[in-house]
């Protein structure tokens, strides 16, 4: 499907040359590929950053949102663009791989071009090749890297955490991570880590005495010059996934603690102090806003590929908020130089990995392939084929969990379906087979149940406002990260610009307006609770598989989406 | 703070531990039983309505917001039965320290009474049943102040 390398470097010299005509000249075309992977080495302190990889080790397809609003303040502010306004902002012309990277413009043509993105193997290699042109650069991980597949559940992150070490990260926070319970947790760091990764999260203490549970922060000297890596943990990890997974823990954002912890590195002869952050890009610039002494924030969790870092001034001076993207699409390189005891100058590169263009390490690559060998059949699984594009970002809904709601709502008998708004889950193409991997992709979590709950009108209204709430807040310290409930069979109205409460209106099932009083069947997944847990509901991939192989078929999904009010014109919506 | 530290303090607060704070300092006969009865202000705590609360404990009318007055809890509760809530004053003689949330059926959760030359910071843990404004009520040299903070209570899911 995807084009072999020469087809593919002629293509880029073509997106090179302004997309005139075919260019001939593969010496030409090969040029101007490897050009995309030269970079400069900068100054004398380099990091590389990678995050939200969700465990996807092979190389998938992944669009980037076309809806991702921003309000208030945050309107038309990165990284609440999308579309031609993001290649706009950040000056990378139409049809050119930035912009296949960074947009969804044009996406299936660009994806059949430039062909699938990440993979472990060609990460590898990506991180070598700028580990020797860097000396002394260190590989930071922003978390959510063990969960996402098939693999990393049936292993119990084994698998991720073998291919962490190899790909050599050295340090690394905390989100998705935390799902696999504090002892799973706490083994890792200990033993497999020992020595070779540090686990840094300044915001996660004990529950009772308010005891540091890892590391703060830890210094690295680098070219001579000592770097202070904080972490910051995803501060709701509690609230937005199980509470019993880490019962003993408490989060937050704590600003304070983060002054603190940043004031004591400094104090400590840092001369360069950079986070390593789980919050969300919002939550990064505010903190960025109210911290002061930090360098660079190097964010995660809402999965904004952020091609040129927000520069956030504070108290202290100004500090750096980058966001690199989700599912091992990109590799950040930042650059300091660092003179006379503090940061001078930087550079920052978002580097799309785009596995056609970057060969694949062959150690990674046999190690890949060790960790799949057992499952191989089971993910290989076709249980049907999809007619259209199937994806999950977007604040309302995406075309996958569209097929995961109208699974819900077929095999439950529910005549309303719920589900999570993650941001994490591959991209398949027309006419690609859906395999059992791909359902993996969107739906491998240590908490999988299924639930049929009778709920109220009142209580779905209640549901959905909550949502939209940590979505929507104007303020980012209230949100949580991710996307809105995806909803099947009920529309609804939404004002994402009212104040909650105000939010949710009109909603209706086949053309009546609900009930507040009235009892509905709707159908979920995802629980929270220890009661689900107990329930233990089917879980969610044997439900959406079933009902693949029952249909063979995926036509082209209509997308249930909310009507918008307030919205109009906002440069985070297309479509 | 090493670990070796932390784990020996943890042991010992294991052993006290079933005891409980009041139980501890009764034991050591810092208060009574009478003494806290006496304190108890059953007015305050049976008001529903924040104006009815303030009114119980003294502080009709509007307190003065005050930078002086540190609330510390979190934007979002982790756990809507036991949220963290610290308060610390640095406004002189401060003799109370209230915690009202007004959203709660019984606005006032705590009441602290600081003897004279005690360090004004508490910390305690509130339940709160729904997403509400919170307040930290301080009387210093007999003039109340106040500082507020929302905490949001959720239903969790959903998230990244």
């Amino acid at each position: 499907m995807s084009m072999n390398r020469r087809e593919f470097l002629n293509m880029l010299a073509v997106a090179a040359a302004g997309g005139f005509a075919l260019h001939s000249d593969f010496a030409l075309a090969e040029k101007s590929a490897a050009k995309m992977y030269e970079l400069p080495r900068f100054g004398n302190v380099s990091l590389l950053h990678m995050t939200d990889c969700h465990a996807q080790l092979k190389p998938i397809y992944f669009r980037e949102p076309n809806v991702n609003l921003g309000l208030g303040g945050q309107r038309g502010q990165v990284p609440h663009l999308v579309g031609e306004a993001l290649l706009k902002h950040f000056g990378i012309r139409p049809g050119t791989p930035d912009a296949h990277a960074f947009t969804y413009l044009d996406f299936e043509k660009a994806a059949h071009t430039y062909g699938k993105v990440g993979g472990f193997a060609h990460l590898a290699t990506l991180v070598k090749r700028m580990k020797a042109t860097r000396p002394g650069a260190l590989l930071l991980d922003g978390g959510d890297t063990w969960q996402g597949s098939g693999t990393s559940l049936w292993t119990n992150a084994q698998d991720m955490v073998d291919a962490c070490k190899a790909l050599g990260v050295d340090v690394m926070t905390l989100h998705w991570e935390c799902t696999y319970g504090m002892e799973r947790l706490k083994e890792i760091e200990e033993k497999d880590f020992a020595g070779k990764i540090d686990i840094v999260a300044q915001n996660v203490k004990t529950n009772d005495f308010g005891d540091p549970v890892f590391k703060p922060y830890v210094i690295k000297q680098i070219n001579g010059v000592p770097v202070a890596i904080i972490g910051q943990a995803f501060p709701y990890t509690p609230i937005a996934n199980p509470r019993y997974m880490v019962a003993d823990w408490t989060f937050g954002i704590q600003d304070d603690n983060m002054q603190k912890v940043v004031d004591e590195a400094r104090g400590q002869g840092a001369q360069v102090v950079v986070v390593l952050s789980h919050n969300g890009m919002d939550v990064d610039l505010k903190m960025a806003s109210r911290v002061r002494g930090i360098d660079a924030i190097l964010g995660g969790h809402t999965h904004d590929g952020v091609p040129a870092p927000v520069k956030v001034k504070n108290a202290g001076g100004v500090t750096l908020v980058t966001n690199a993207g989700s599912n091992g699409k990109y590799l950040g390189v930042i650059d300091f130089d660092v003179k006379n005891g503090k940061v001078a100058d930087f550079r920052y590169k978002l580097l799309p990995v785009f596995a056609n263009l970057i060969p694949a390490d062959k150690a990674m690559d046999e190690l890949i392939a060790k960790i799949r060998a057992p499952y191989e059949s089971k993910l290989g699984e076709q249980l049907a084929v999809t007619e259209g594009l199937l994806y999950r970002r977007g604040n309302f809904n995406g075309t996958f969990d569209q097929v995961i709601l109208d699974a819900l709502m077929k095999v439950k008998d529910a005549e309303i379906a719920f589900s999570p708004g993650f941001r994490w889950g591959t991209s398949l193409l027309p006419g690609q087979a859906i395999t059992m991997e791909h359902v993996l992709d969107q739906t491998a979590i240590t908490y999988p149940y299924t639930t049929v709950t009778n709920m109220t009108g009142e209580m779905i209204k209640t549901v959905l406002e909550d949502v939209c709430d940590n979505l929507f807040n104007p303020d980012p310290y209230y949100q949580q990260g991710g996307d809105m409930v995806r909803v099947g069979g009920l529309q609804y109205t939404c004002d994402p610009t009212a104040k909650m409460g105000g939010r949710i209106q009109d909603m209706r099932l086949n053309g009546k307006p609900i009930d507040p009083a009235k009892t509905y069947k709707v159908a979920g997944w995802a629980p929270v609770s220890e009661d689900a847990k107990a329930a233990g509901g089917e879980p969610i991939w044997d439900v959406v598989a079933g009902y693949l192989r029952s249909i063979k078929t995926v036509k082209p999904v209509a997308l249930n989406l909310p009507k918008l009010k307030g919205v109009d014109g906002n440069p985070g919506m297309v479509g | 703070m090493s670990m070796n530290e932390i784990n020996a303090r943890r042991d010992a607060m294991k052993k006290m531990g079933g005891m409980g704070f009041l139980g501890l300092l009764a034991a050591a006969g810092m208060i009574t039983p009478q003494m806290a009865l006496a304190a108890w202000n059953k007015g305050a705590f049976e008001a529903k309505t924040l104006a009815d609360t303030l009114k119980a404990l003294g502080a009709a009318g509007t307190p003065v917001e005050s930078k002086d007055v540190v609330l510390n809890a979190p934007d979002i509760a982790e756990n809507g039965a036991v949220v963290p809530v610290t308060v610390t004053s640095n406004l002189p003689h401060s003799q109370q320290v209230a915690i009202l949330v007004e959203k709660n059926p019984n606005a006032l959760a705590a009441q602290f009474m600081i003897p004279e030359g005690t360090e004004a910071t508490i910390t305690t843990r509130v339940k709160m049943g729904q997403t509400s404004d919170v307040f930290a009520l301080v009387k210093s040299d007999g003039k109340f102040y106040i500082a507020k903070k929302e905490i949001k209570v959720t239903l969790g899911g959903c998230g990244g």
